[in-house]
């Protein structure tokens, strides 16, 4: 039938240009920012203080240093907790309706909007437990924001392990700890960690929430203390892009997306390597 | 090695396998087959596991067409035209070859819908036409005494048996000219298996039947003429009651 | 004779402990899941002792700071919020949908493996990246296409949220599509149809509500997205009557508004208000899509 198979083309060729259409996306923000923001890259650039009179005699070294300490952070209160949830709700609880509306309400809490979060930090780690706007209560907020992220993600790590590997380890004689650690763990870690970074390299993005718990446009001293005010790239970058004055707010913008923007394609990539890697070697 | 024995009926031929070659992936899976199908007969294809039963019939209708890495040589000629002709129009070739699947594969949707797909498919519209010919259809596929009160029921409702009535129904309704049948029983219990084996056997009176099977004792109670395939090759090929009463080949006495 | 029956040996005691400790964590995540929508509750709801809920969710004027009469109608917020959602929708659908049905069913396999990775790296790009060229490259666009004073309005608040939600829905569709077995586009194709034809017809029909749930993920992110509608809408007060309107989502009113406000008034608690209106409506959402999801695998048995 010769006009369905014109039809079909013609559909295609549609589908096709969307799909590229959607890829472009993605380069032109890559490329537009790293022509942009280029000039503005240099050892000083990355190296030193911010200078709050005249931008182009400092740096965003404060900011970078910022963000890698909540990653930090975020890392260190989110992975544990994140991890042990799921390993618990997969591996030990039994499958009641209160386990699954558990699991529903973790799903869904991932995603509530990242402000709610910001909202939530503020009333509990700024107020109610008195840290004060801190680096420590911007951890604990974007913390709690990727907690359910991890929680899922790692689950879903969990879950791909067939049931098939655990029958043969109870059948062999094992407890269940050592059947976790011997044979469900090993083959979902992988999946768990790169689920975990990406989930902490979101948070490294955020802006919203830093707003309200700790972040500052300008600080001359780099944060000696979990209890410190902080820079961060992305709130840096959204002040120089809607309320500095300079001449230079611009550029000096787009060199910070840039940088912000390597540091969490980095950490894509490296997710990336280790699942394509990772998807090599599985035998099953 | 083949052997053919001579026909006493005079009988058309539909399709002609012609020197086909066949590799999956690199490996050859059938080797230089020649034969012939006969209309209105019905042309069983027997051999052991993995001998490319399923390989050869799928050629026919190049279903083989869905994996990349399949390659063909030779030909196989469909009243007298090649398929593997370039410009030759699969599509239109799929609408006179039907094919009925090894497991039963029903599309998710009502009994109804699933017969009038290919009626769909060729910008059916007319209700009463559609109505017509999925009764007739679900009729001569023996299922309509069973559906013809729940048709709007989804077809995951029927059991096994049911289910690949059904799947003939569907392939029936867009009038093909030749049905292929891979192990369309294997997933049967034998009361099912005899309903479609009697139903194929009313059915070559209207069209050409290739059926693929296991099955010994099937392919002597319901096929005018048998194939058997080894390792991809071709080792016998006469009418039924010969090949089982008298076989040629010794490879051919050796698998009964 | 050994006896299997064992009441207490250390391999028990060692097994105990750890479900102990796993339990553990677990009720430290669920504890803190509770006590987000806890005080969230607590703080927001204070503002209905001093404002009368009619008056918040359907009052058109939003202006607590204002000198003779604060206004705390949130009706304008919302409506800008919805006005982005919709707008970033209609241009995240038809693209997502079709980018999805080329990765699944069209495009060969090397060409997926390479495609898809670049189009989920999308969703990793911070919203503030995607907001400064909304601002430096977008709206200056729109601005000169459509002969405005400045870009900065729902329709380009629209287009890059749109972007942002298009990796969720291209991601799961694909996955949606990829998941319907062999055995349906076998059958379909059989009969002698197109590729077009068993996907119109066949494959579709039965992703369409795992498209959905997609659909509604995306949905969901459009409402909560911040950063991104803060640096583009425009974020003037008045209610907006066209996409060219600036819009100020409700998303973005907390964000601006939050550092201004004295901990504790009345304006505090009013922003939390409308926290807790965000997190309900995010909630919601996401708790239809993934009952649309389970009814899907239910029903189809597959």
């Amino acid at each position: 039938m010769v006009n369905e198979t014109v039809r079909q083309n013609m559909y295609f060729t549609l589908f096709r240009i969307a799909t590229f259409f959607s890829v472009l996306i993605l380069l032109f923000v890559m490329l537009y920012v790293l022509k942009e923001g280029i000039g503005v890259i240099n050892i000083k650039f990355l190296t030193s203080m911010w200078s709050h009179r005249d931008i182009t005699q400092g740096g965003i070294l404060p900011a970078i240093v910022g963000t890698l300490f909540l990653g930090i952070g975020v890392a260190i209160i989110s992975i544990p907790i994140g991890i042990s949830t799921a390993i618990y709700l997969n591996e030990y609880a039994k499958d009641t309706f209160f386990t699954r509306m558990i699991k529903l309400a973790i799903r869904n809490l991932a995603g509530v909007p990242s402000v709610v979060y910001g909202l939530f930090g503020l009333a509990v780690f700024v107020m109610f437990l008195n840290l004060g706007t801190s680096l420590i209560a911007a951890s604990l907020t974007l913390g709690c924001m990727t907690l359910p992220w991890i929680i899922t993600t790692s689950e879903e790590a969990l879950k791909s392990v067939p049931l098939s590997f655990r029958e043969g380890s109870y059948a062999l004689g094992s407890t269940k700890w050592q059947t976790i650690k011997k044979n469900v763990l090993p083959h979902s870690m992988s999946g768990m960690l790169t689920g975990s970074i990406l989930g902490v390299s979101r948070a490294m993005g955020e802006t919203a929430p830093i707003i309200m718990v700790g972040a500052t446009f300008f600080m001359a001293y780099l944060p000696t203390s979990v209890f410190d005010k902080f820079m961060a790239l992305p709130y840096h970058l959204f002040i120089l892009a809607t309320q500095h004055s300079s001449p230079y707010s611009r550029e000096y913008a787009l060199g910070t997306a840039l940088v912000l923007i390597v540091m969490v394609f980095l950490l894509n990539l490296g997710v990336f390597i280790i699942r394509y890697r990772l998807r090599r070697k599985k035998d099953w | 090695m083949k052997k053919q024995t001579n026909q006493l009926i005079k009988q058309t031929t539909k399709i002609k396998f012609k020197h086909l070659n066949f590799w999956y992936n690199g490996k050859q899976i059938l080797y230089d087959v020649t034969l012939d199908m006969y209309k209105n007969q019905i042309t069983a294809l027997i051999g052991p596991s993995g001998c490319g039963k399923s390989t050869l019939i799928r050629c026919i209708n190049r279903m083989n067409d869905l994996i990349a890495v399949a390659k063909a040589k030779g030909e196989i000629r469909y009243n007298d035209e090649n398929i593997f002709e370039k410009e030759y129009d699969v599509v239109k070739l799929r609408k006179k070859i039907g094919m009925v699947f090894q497991k039963p594969n029903p599309f998710p949707m009502s009994i109804f819908e699933n017969v009038a797909y290919g009626l769909r498919v060729d910008k059916l519209k007319d209700k009463k036409k559609l109505r017509k010919i999925v009764e007739d259809s679900l009729k001569k596929a023996e299922l309509w005494e069973e559906v013809k009160d729940r048709l709007d029921l989804s077809a995951f409702r029927l059991s096994g048996g049911q289910q690949q009535r059904l799947c003939i129904a569907r392939a029936l309704a867009i009038n093909p000219d030749v049905i292929l049948l891979d192990e369309p029983c294997s997933a049967l219990d034998p009361i099912a298996t005899a309903k479609i084996e009697s139903l194929l056997l009313k059915l070559k009176k209207e069209m050409t039947i290739v059926i693929v099977t296991h099955n010994m004792q099937q392919a002597k109670r319901i096929s005018d003429h048998a194939i058997y395939l080894l390792n991809g090759k071709v080792i016998e090929y006469s009418q039924t009651t010969q090949m089982f009463e008298n076989p040629q080949d010794n490879l051919t006495k050796d698998y009964w | 004779m050994m006896t299997y029956l064992q009441k207490f040996n250390h391999r028990n005691l060692k097994e105990r402990l750890i479900k102990l400790f796993f339990s553990g964590t677990s009720i430290t995540a669920l504890v803190i899941l509770i006590s987000i929508f806890a005080f969230l509750f607590i703080t927001g709801i204070q503002t209905f002792s001093e404002i009368s809920i009619i008056d918040f969710i359907f009052g058109a004027n939003w202006n607590p700071t204002a000198y003779a009469e604060p206004a705390w109608g949130i009706l304008a917020l919302v409506v800008g919020t919805l006005m982005i959602t919709i707008g970033s929708l209609v241009i995240a659908i038809p693209l997502g949908i079709a980018s999805a049905i080329y990765l699944a069913e069209i495009a060969n396999p090397k060409v997926r493996e390479i495609l898809k990775p670049i189009i989920e790296m999308i969703a990793s790009i911070p919203s503030v990246v995607l907001g400064l060229i909304g601002i430096l490259f977008l709206s200056p666009l729109i601005a000169k296409i459509f002969g405005l004073s400045n870009g900065l309005n729902a329709l380009t608040a629209s287009i890059v949220v749109g972007i942002m939600v298009l990796p969720t829905i291209i991601s799961i569709s694909e996955d949606v599509l990829t998941s319907l077995p062999n055995e349906f586009r076998e059958a379909s194709l059989a009969l002698g149809s197109t590729k077009w034809q068993t996907i119109r017809m066949t494959l579709l029909p039965a992703a369409m509500p795992g498209i959905m749930a997609a659909v509604m993920l995306g949905l969901g992110r459009a409402v909560g997205e911040t950063m991104a509608v803060l640096m583009v809408a425009g974020n003037a007060r008045a209610m907006p009557f066209s996409f060219f309107d600036p819009v100020r989502p409700m998303t973005a009113n907390i964000a601006i508004e939050i550092k201004e406000v004295v901990k504790g008034s009345l304006h505090y608690n009013a922003l939390f208000a409308i926290g807790l209106v965000l997190f309900i409506m995010t909630f919601i959402v996401n708790f239809l899509s993934d009952l649309i999801i389970e009814r899907q695998a239910r029903k189809y048995k597959w």
